[in-house]
């Protein structure tokens, strides 16, 4: 990636260096209120770790791999997928509605058609923007931030009209239980290990790692993967190439959006077992930040997944046992990602100094 | 030293205008001056030449304040000199034409010249006393330019006279060009060097940066060469010839004249036919361009950049479409609507070496086997099934390019921008040359490129129309169109101006015809 810095400082000490910048930072905000940041981490790793944290914490995670692949995917076009949110969302209709209409025997029908249902919703939520974009020039960003709104409403008004259950909630009927997909705890006792028994964290889980697989074997091995790099990088060299502009934005926006929507899997399907408002909670945002700290690669997505995951399980342990605000992970998050992100050249170019510096003397 | 130092300030008519000692500058690990130290005296003109790369540039910007030094020091008109920014270097009275003009569009020229010298808080004295000095400098040194013409509607030969007033306006006593005839059609180029001419005869110094060695030939006085970050050669223009400054840059012997063979032309490949190109603006770019590409030959395309050759190159590629007229390949018309892309193109045997490698023939963070097979990575022999990409054999195939088109260093996993711009241009070439195409475009085949590889991509050209290819040359280098065509058209405005054989015809008139005349209407 950088030819003056080899890979394990591009890619390992320079996120960890921003890290803990920014974990030093958070620090400071943690004094500023009165509270102890020694504490603090401490609280937030034992709520994000303890046996029945860490169920939580990789159901988050499961969630932050998704819509981080999906923001990923996306960024090797250069097309900013924002819409995460509208398309998870969205892909929880879809997964309510194809739960709802049949009964499914058995748990790999219903995880098969599930995914399919998720994905195809999560994508045509994407189409719209992404032809927009190609076709019309609308900015993407602009378009899918609108389509998230949208979203937003369109479920608002399902759950409290033609998919509410009878009663007085805004949420959907609860799906058949033949139909619930594994959780951890089952899949682990298949096996005689012990587990949380009422841990969030599901199948689900290893379909995020699969996805993650897969989404590096396309952009990395596939000549369609390359010709999204290329067009990412200079769309002008990729018509060179004859390769169409439309269709890469379609594809690539097609399978970010399939991506997103594979979230509901693991909240509508797998946790809630109905569809409920407010599903996506942030999660289609924070993908953005974790394709942003992974460096938009698969292997650095599931990473900083799992980071966001501690800090939102983490958090939650803080608000509970410290009485720390929830607002106060979020500028947590909000830190790691302006150090990650916007001001990594601070850490880089002092590293670079200092690589050049150490790389003169071996010559001399 | 000392004494010089005291008395700063006091003007020494005897000193030179220019005086560099000692400068280094490196970028990172690239040192791009090396203890360089050079004399320019008052009321010359000095031409540095050296190929991309060779640090021309770098130090003149240290001499415009730009970068700073590493080492070294600077004196004008005898007195040491700090300068730390463009400030500093105009209170020193130097002045500079940047190859790429820093003018704002839709300004008039008067507005131009005052931009950052504006006295007092309305603009207008510092406008009214713009138009006489304007008015003075015009009738002196021939630089008259209409002072509220929009920069945007003048050519580009005016609007380097723009530039060149900028400096004047600012008392420049010193004044670098950098590439100056880059974008000029050779007889602007003649009127530029007869302002060169009078600005010396005024008493000022000018310093012209250029890889064009006949251009140094005509109007330097004394020529420094730089190789690799170094000067080489500082001599009197007089006592030396363009071969030797090209030996004294590239290291070695070069052939500035290419050798070739009478071509065998053959039957004809691809027919133009009323070609025809609006663009998004509604500009005509094309009208009605007719010619025929035989096998064979080399069909070079002169004219000053931005006649419509790019336009021509996009639609015949199929990047771009055309409106109306039609292009036939072997006797059958192509599709040159929207719909068509350039896939379709290297089906039918259509090469394209894209006169923007940067934006185009390469992805620039690719890796030389990623860009080897760029435009046909869906042929048989890079694909494995199931969409993936054969790997393996693009690396291999990567690797055998560049051993045969001599790329260095041929490391297929080096990403495209690691290279000189040389080896980025030959790993186009290579791409498309081993393809055997029946007919290559090939678009400025030397623009940044180095004179070394000069000659040894210019022997590839000629190697592929001995073996019976159709070549469509674009260049605006007239020299390069001289030397490599069998038969000639100049475009101008989107037309073609003429056609013309190279050994019947001679610079001035093609630089007749590439400013839209036509000498034989005018006889």
């Amino acid at each position: 990636m950088n030819k003056n810095l080899p890979k394990w400082v591009d890619l390992g000490l320079i996120p960890l260096l921003t890290l803990m910048l920014a974990f030093a930072v958070s620090g400071l905000v943690v004094l500023s209120i009165g509270q102890n940041p020694i504490e603090v981490v401490k609280v937030m790793i034992q709520g994000a770790f303890n046996p029945f944290g860490i169920g939580h914490t990789l159901y988050f995670t499961t969630n932050f791999i998704f819509t981080g692949l999906a923001v990923a995917v996306a960024f090797h076009a250069r097309l900013f997928n924002i819409g995460g949110e509208g398309q998870a969302g969205l892909a929880g209709v879809g997964v309510a509605l194809v739960m709802l209409s049949y009964d499914w025997p058995h748990w790999s029908i219903a995880l098969i058609v599930g995914t399919v249902a998720a994905m195809a919703f999560g994508a045509a939520w994407a189409a719209i923007p992404a032809y927009l974009q190609a076709k019309r020039g609308s900015h993407i960003v602009i378009t899918t931030i609108m389509f998230n709104l949208i979203a937003g409403a369109l479920i608002g008004y399902l759950l409290v009209g033609p998919m509410q259950a009878e009663g007085s909630l805004p949420e959907s009927a609860k799906f058949p239980s033949a139909a619930s997909l594994p959780t951890m705890y089952d899949m682990l006792g298949w096996f005689g290990i012990g587990f949380d028994k009422y841990a969030p964290v599901n199948i689900s889980f290893f379909l995020a790692l699969i996805a993650a697989f897969l989404v590096w074997v396309l952009i990395w091995k596939t000549r369609l993967g390359y010709e999204m790099r290329a067009f990412g990088h200079s769309e002008k060299a990729a018509v060179y190439a004859g390769i169409s502009p439309l269709k890469i934005t379609m594809i690539a926006m097609l399978v970010s959006g399939a991506l997103s929507g594979m979230m509901a899997v693991n909240t509508v399907q797998g946790e809630a077992e109905r569809l409920l408002l407010g599903a996506v909670e942030g999660a289609g945002f924070i993908g953005i930040a974790v394709a942003l700290m992974g460096r938009s690669h698969p292997v650095g997505v599931v990473l900083a997944a799992f980071l966001f995951g501690i800090l939102t399980q983490g958090g939650a342990e803080l608000q509970f046992t410290l009485g720390i605000p929830a607002q106060m992970i979020t500028v947590i998050q909000a830190l790691i990602i302006m150090f990650t992100g916007s001001l990594e050249n601070m850490v880089r170019i002092p590293l670079e100094k200092i690589f050049l510096n150490a790389g003169k003397r071996g010559r001399a | 030293m000392s004494e010089v130092a005291e008395n700063a300030g006091r003007l020494d008519v005897a000193a030179p205008a220019i005086e560099l000692i000692g400068i280094s500058k490196a970028f990172g690990s690239v040192q791009a001056n090396k203890d360089i130290s050079m004399t320019v005296a008052k009321g010359a003109i000095h031409g540095i030449v050296g190929e991309n790369g060779a640090g021309k540039s770098t130090l003149m910007s240290i001499l415009y304040g730009f970068y700073k030094a590493d080492s070294g020091s600077v004196k004008i008109n005898g007195v040491p000199t700090v300068i730390n920014d463009s400030h500093d270097a105009i209170a020193a009275g130097i002045g500079m034409v940047h190859q790429h003009f820093m003018l704002v569009d839709n300004f008039t020229v008067l507005e131009n010249v005052v931009l950052g010298a504006e006295e007092g808080a309305t603009l207008g004295p510092s406008l009214r006393k713009a138009r006489k000095e304007l008015k003075r400098l015009a009738d002196e040194y021939e630089l008259d330019v209409d002072p509220d013409a929009l920069i945007e509607d003048i050519s580009v030969g005016f609007q380097q006279r723009v530039e060149i007033l900028k400096a004047l306006y600012r008392q420049a006593e010193i004044l670098i060009l950098d590439e100056p005839t880059g974008v000029l059609t050779p007889d602007e180029a003649d009127h530029l060097f007869r302002i060169l001419r009078n600005l010396k005869e005024q008493g000022k110094t000018i310093v012209i940066i250029t890889h064009k060695l006949r251009e140094i030939m005509d109007v330097t006085d004394s020529v420094s060469v730089m190789r690799r970050g170094e000067m080489t050669k500082t001599i009197a223009t007089s006592s030396t010839s363009p071969e030797d400054l090209a030996e004294a840059m590239v290291g070695r012997r070069v052939l500035l004249e290419v050798n070739k063979s009478p071509a065998q032309v053959g039957e004809t490949v691809m027919e133009i036919v009323n070609l025809s190109v609006t663009d998004a603006h509604g500009v005509k770019r094309l009208k009605n361009v007719s010619f025929e590409l035989k096998r064979g030959e080399i069909l070079g395309i002169a004219g000053v950049s931005g006649n419509g050759q790019s336009e021509l190159l996009e639609v015949i590629s199929g990047i771009g479409a055309a409106q109306s007229g039609e292009v036939r390949m072997q006797g059958e018309a192509i599709d040159i609507s929207p719909k068509a892309n350039a896939g379709m193109r290297r089906a039918r045997g259509i090469g394209h070496v894209p006169e923007d490698r940067h934006q185009r023939g390469l992805v620039m963070p690719f890796m030389t086997w990623e860009n080897t097979a760029f435009g046909y990575h869906n042929e048989p022999e890079y694909s494995k099934g199931f969409g993936l990409a054969n790997q393996k054999y693009m690396m291999q195939d990567a690797r055998e390019k560049m051993e045969r088109f001599d790329i260095r260093p041929p490391i297929p996993q080096l990403i495209a921008s690691s290279f000189s711009g040389g080896n980025q241009q030959k790993i186009v070439l290579a791409r498309e040359i081993e393809r055997n195409p029946d007919v290559l475009l090939i678009g400025q085949p030397t623009r940044g490129v180095d004179i070394g590889a000069i000659e040894f991509i210019h022997q590839q050209i000629i190697n592929l129309r001995d073996a019976g290819k159709a070549i469509l040359l674009v260049s605006v280098e007239l020299d390069e169109i001289q030397a490599l065509s069998d038969r000639i058209l100049v475009m101008f405005d989107g037309v073609i101006q003429g056609e013309r054989l190279p050994e019947n015809t001679n610079e001035g008139e093609l630089g007749l015809l590439m400013a839209g005349v036509d000498p034989e209407a005018k006889a």
